[in-house]
């Protein structure tokens, strides 16, 4: 039966054809169509790379920047508490030195004191001296004929009474 | 609602085409089934498109023989120039009655330079669009975008997986059978005249392309694949007395065998039920108008439905031609199955 006996002719032709058609297509077709979707494959698997590497800069990069802001918050710490301890110590210190300013002036004072007081001693002894002095010419005038002894018990009296709130 | 009104309008018009088979068969004419079946399925010297009034519409095609030299006429001028069809359709000298060397341009031949052509200008324009584009930019439109996504699945789950490595050299190959396969399947559904060639159900269409894979295989098949076949891994009792080569050399052969006899069988079979669904129509004139008019309703549902399972058959076969010829030149490269299978 001529239906499963291949005819010579036909398989000739088929040969040829087949032949002919996987020539041009295998040259100009399907290497062509089939390389460019491989570059385009290429392409969209470098730039998913690409994509995932820029979000791992990116993560990187906020992360870094969290860092900062936490050294930087770390640091404002420091530096207030710090000033907070330079003004303390400051305060402290300008206490310090009023209080010694106030004992020298205190101090000053007091020596001062001291010294007015000796020279209004002094002074007293010294009108004192003149007061004796001019009671001692009064009662020398008064009593000249008194004795000797007499102004020397007086002189004497009178030193005693001065002496007396030196010490 | 709206899908009983259609059914109830394709009643009637087929009502209004029943009383003309009833006068049909008062001429009392036959289908000659035979003459039927075989004029759609066989190859032929000359197109017949159709009949028009008892008129034979059809193409005369040149017949190339070689019959004590080289002669060339068309098939309608077959008389005049001494030869005559036997009843196989073949060409035979009438004077000596023998049977020349034909390698006419047939039916089938015919056919196929038409889908070739088809084939080679559809794929060259996909390739021009990606030379005209920067893949890189575009996406493909157009022929482009319909064959690539055919190409890439072709390529990468069929090819890829099957050859191995080595696919890129194999898969213009097997890309070409492919598209070549396809395109010739579906044209062979095309009832009218560019298509309907029963091409790829034609055994020498089949057996051409068989023998390309069989090449391909045993070409490109390296020294692991012959020393498989003729020297295997078994016990040397087994090839002392070649049982085994013997059976893997009659292998080699076996395996183009059945491409070449899977795709003929499957589109002829399809062919055929296609031809006989639409034949009921004419067979059952004979039986009256009703039941001629109701198996004509069921006949041509029926030929839908046949058409649209061929349309997947078409692919199916040219998948499966092409996935079975990338397992066999897969296999022709064993180094790797034969390196893992020993470290195992």
């Amino acid at each position: 039966m001529s239906l499963i006996t291949p005819d010579f002719g036909l398989l000739f032709w088929m040969l040829i054809i087949f032949g002919v058609v996987f020539f041009l297509l295998a040259k100009f077709g399907f290497p062509l169509i089939t390389g460019m979707v491989e570059k385009r494959n290429e392409h969209i698997r470098e730039s998913l790379r690409a994509a995932e590497q820029a979000r791992l800069n990116l993560e990187n990069l906020a992360a870094e920047q969290q860092k900062l802001i936490e050294q930087t918050r770390v640091e404002q710490g420091r530096m207030i508490k710090e000033a907070a301890d330079t003004r303390a110590a400051m305060l402290a210190e300008a206490r310090e030195q009023a209080g010694a300013e106030a004992a020298k002036v205190m101090e000053k004072a007091r020596a001062q004191i001291e010294a007015e007081k000796n020279d209004a001693i002094r002074e007293i002894r010294s009108q004192l001296s003149t007061l004796s002095v001019a009671v001692a010419e009064k009662v020398v005038r008064k009593e000249m004929e008194d004795s000797e002894a007499r102004k020397a018990l007086l002189e004497t009296l009178i030193d005693e009474a001065t002496q007396l709130p030196v010490n | 609602m709206r899908g009983k009104r259609i059914v109830t309008l394709f009643l009637a018009i087929l009502a209004l085409l029943l009383p003309k088979p009833v006068s049909a068969t008062e001429e009392g004419e036959s289908l000659d089934m035979q003459h039927y079946l075989f004029g759609h399925i066989a190859d032929a010297h000359e197109w017949h498109i159709t009949e028009i009034n008892g008129r034979e519409i059809s193409i005369p095609l040149p017949c190339i023989v070689f019959d004590g030299g080289l002669k060339v006429f068309m098939s309608n001028r077959m008389e005049e120039n001494g030869y005559a069809l036997d009843a196989d359709g073949k060409i035979v000298n009438s004077t000596t009655g023998k049977r020349p060397l034909d390698i006419s341009i047939t039916k089938n031949v015919c056919g196929l330079l038409i889908d070739s052509l088809l084939l080679v200008v559809l794929i060259l324009l996909c390739a021009r669009w990606y030379r005209r584009h920067d893949v890189l930019k575009e996406a493909p439109t157009g022929i482009a975008g319909l064959l690539e996504p055919v190409i890439v699945t072709i390529e990468n789950d069929v090819i890829k997986d099957a050859v191995g490595p080595e696919y890129r050299k194999f898969s213009p190959y097997l890309l070409t059978a492919f598209f070549f396969i396809l395109i010739n399947n579906l044209m062979g559904i095309v009832p009218f005249f560019p298509g309907g060639a029963n091409i790829t159900g034609n055994i020498a269409v089949t057996m051409g392309l068989a023998l390309c894979t069989f090449l391909t295989v045993n070409i490109f098949g390296n020294r692991h694949y012959w020393k498989e076949i003729f020297w295997p891994d078994v016990p040397v009792f087994l090839k002392a007395i070649p049982i085994m080569p013997l059976i893997e050399i009659i292998g080699m052969f076996t395996k183009p065998f059945s491409l070449m006899v899977r795709l003929f069988a499957n589109i002829l079979a399809g062919h055929i039920m296609l031809l006989s669904t639409i034949a009921v129509i004419f067979l059952t004139v004979k039986l009256g108008p009703v039941i001629n008019g109701s198996l004509t309703l069921i006949s041509v549902l029926f030929g839908i439905f046949l058409d649209v399972l061929e349309m997947l058959v078409a692919f199916i076969q040219a998948y499966v031609f092409t996935m079975l010829s990338s397992v066999f030149i897969g296999l022709a490269h064993p180094q790797h199955h034969a390196e893992t299978s020993k470290t195992n």
